[in-house]
């Protein structure tokens, strides 16, 4: 990826406290337009909380400090920038599936009625769009109006990647998007993350190696909250640079 | 090694244990079973249509449901909105400084002051400083403040239970915390702002010493809610105690009973809607 102005996300020096403690240290990073980005390393590592730098989803915690630059197309998320607005273009999925306790087609619905939608017919176009780009349709389609908690864990999952591709968005965050899933399920996400990527710039953050090696195109490799590498995801995981990279990829620690 | 007596002496320790613990249940069901039929049985002769709706004079009780009904009704309209809203703060905005610590901790001995201790300060203030005299109005003040813990306990518990992944959800979408908390989190939380106020029902029901300082005795029928009255559990406390004709003791039982059955109807409709929002 070339360096410059074309990047969708750029993150320039980022630190990040948790009240004394400083869990993100100087952190350089950029995400491509269609990139998908995997972010790895050891549990507490500061990956996941890295990730939700990008939707300020870290607000949410008080004691929460953030210091340098993230910006989106050129613009700094952390200065003016509403941060609803931040979120309904940074869509977030989350480790465990977590549909809303309404029917599938309110859950898909809710983010845009929140922005105050209500036309009833592009509401129910948007529904049918999401649900076939997040590959969910067909098993879907004839009840809309059931509860989304009575789809089965894989497609739950899909349900919330599809409610967060009905916000429009133009990134999509994952958090061990799988880590809740059997291997079946686990197949048919990676498979939409390939065809997500045409349409959106994706970063993923996943526990197991072979999953960053099958659907990124670069790798993150973060350790006691510093980004030690970060490059091609072939080259990282065939030939990495640092030491501590090879030794995590070939299994020595973490 | 002892090994081989052990098993055998856990399985007697166990058998013991278990039958203790069913002995300790027959008890406490008969004894309810005993209270339950004892009451019923004395109060059910009387118990008619005509009981309920004749006036006090004529042997009825039908002023004293009204006025537990304005009572409760008042009450719950007051603390409520109040508790809930308090509740909501309290969890989902309010977080962990010293001011909120010590306002829980208030909140967590408002809960625990003997009911009389209310209905001294209700008198106080509610029937003499602000001149509303013994009356309905009064005593709804003076429960409500009684109530408010419960309420605030009982919805703050049920906010805990709904999951932090369905908050992040909503936000992650780009909905405000309002948004969420209107959309999301107070559904869920429901059926427990519903027990809330069902147990709010039950403890103003049930009351009685706080009630006979703010409201009073009156037996007339309540004209408005700035009127004394007397409510189901003063009526019973005086029937019983001054029982001047021979058949006030009837009456007593009789009017126990009804507040047994109501209490009875109230737990079961709490119990339904529940499951009912449970189920969905």
């Amino acid at each position: 990826m070339s360096e410059g102005v074309m990047n969708k996300l750029d993150v320039k020096g980022l630190d990040l406290f948790y009240g004394e403690v400083q869990a993100l240290k100087k952190i350089d990073f950029s995400l491509g337009r269609q990139e998908v980005s995997a972010l790895i390393g050891p549990s507490g590592c500061g990956k996941s909380t890295f990730l939700r730098v990008f939707n300020r989803m870290n607000d949410l915690i008080p004691s929460c400090r953030i210091q340098g630059e993230v910006l989106l197309d050129g613009e700094n998320i952390y200065g003016t920038m509403d941060v609803t607005e931040l979120r309904t273009r940074v869509g977030m999925v989350f480790q465990k599936p977590n549909p809303f306790n309404m029917s599938i087609f309110d859950n898909l619905a809710y983010g845009k009625r929140m922005q105050g939608l209500r036309d009833k017919r592009k509401l129910a176009e948007l529904v049918e769009v999401s649900l076939k780009k997040a590959a969910l349709w067909e098993e879907v389609k004839d009840r809309l109006k059931k509860s989304a908690q009575s789809l089965s864990g894989g497609q739950q999952q899909r349900l919330c990647i599809a409610r967060s591709i009905a916000m429009e968005p133009e990134i999509i965050l994952m958090d061990e998007p799988t880590s809740a899933l059997d291997p079946i399920a686990t197949g048919r996400i990676e498979e939409l993350i390939g065809e997500l990527k045409r349409e959106y710039s994706i970063i993923i953050v996943t526990h197991a190696m072979h999953q960053a090696a099958r659907v990124s195109d670069r790798t993150a490799f973060f350790l006691l909250g510093e980004l030690i590498e970060y490059g091609n995801t072939k080259t990282l995981f065939t030939n990495p640079r640092d030491k501590r990279t090879e030794d995590y990829i070939s299994g020595r620690f973490g | 090694m002892k090994k081989n007596m052990k098993p055998r002496k856990r399985k007697i320790i166990d058998a013991l244990l278990y039958g203790i613990m069913v002995a300790a249940l027959a008890g406490v069901s008969v004894l309810l079973l005993c209270i339950l039929a004892y009451i019923l049985k004395s109060g059910a002769g009387r118990l008619n249509l005509a009981f309920l709706i004749r006036s006090a004079q004529e042997g009825g009780i039908f002023p004293m449901i009204l006025t537990t009904l304005y009572v409760v009704l008042v009450s719950l309209g007051i603390a409520l909105p109040v508790g809930i809203m308090t509740a909501i703060f309290l969890h989902e905005y309010a977080g962990n400084s010293g001011g909120i610590r010590l306002l829980r901790l208030a909140v967590e001995t408002l809960a625990g002051i003997p009911s009389i201790l209310y209905g001294l300060f209700g008198l106080l203030l509610f029937c003499r400083v602000f001149k509303l005299g013994q009356s309905i109005i009064a005593g709804a003040f003076t429960l409500s403040i009684m109530i408010l813990p419960v309420i605030i306990r009982t919805v703050e518990e049920s906010l805990k239970t709904i999951p932090n992944s369905f908050r992040e959800a909503s936000l992650s979408l780009g909905a405000t915390k309002l948004q969420t908390l209107v959309h999301i989190v107070i559904p869920e939380a429901l059926p427990g702002i519903l027990t809330a106020g069902i147990l709010a029902v039950g403890r103003v029901v049930g009351e009685s010493a706080p009630v006979l300082l703010t409201v009073g005795i009156a037996q007339n029928m309540p004209k408005s809610i700035f009127d004394s009255g007397r409510t189901l559990t003063i009526h019973l406390y005086y029937l019983t105690k001054e029982a001047i004709n021979p058949e006030d003791f009837g009456i007593a039982f009789a009017t126990a009973a009804v507040l047994i059955i109501l209490v009875v109807i109230i737990n079961t409709v709490a119990k339904i809607i529940t499951q009912s929002f449970r189920r969905r």
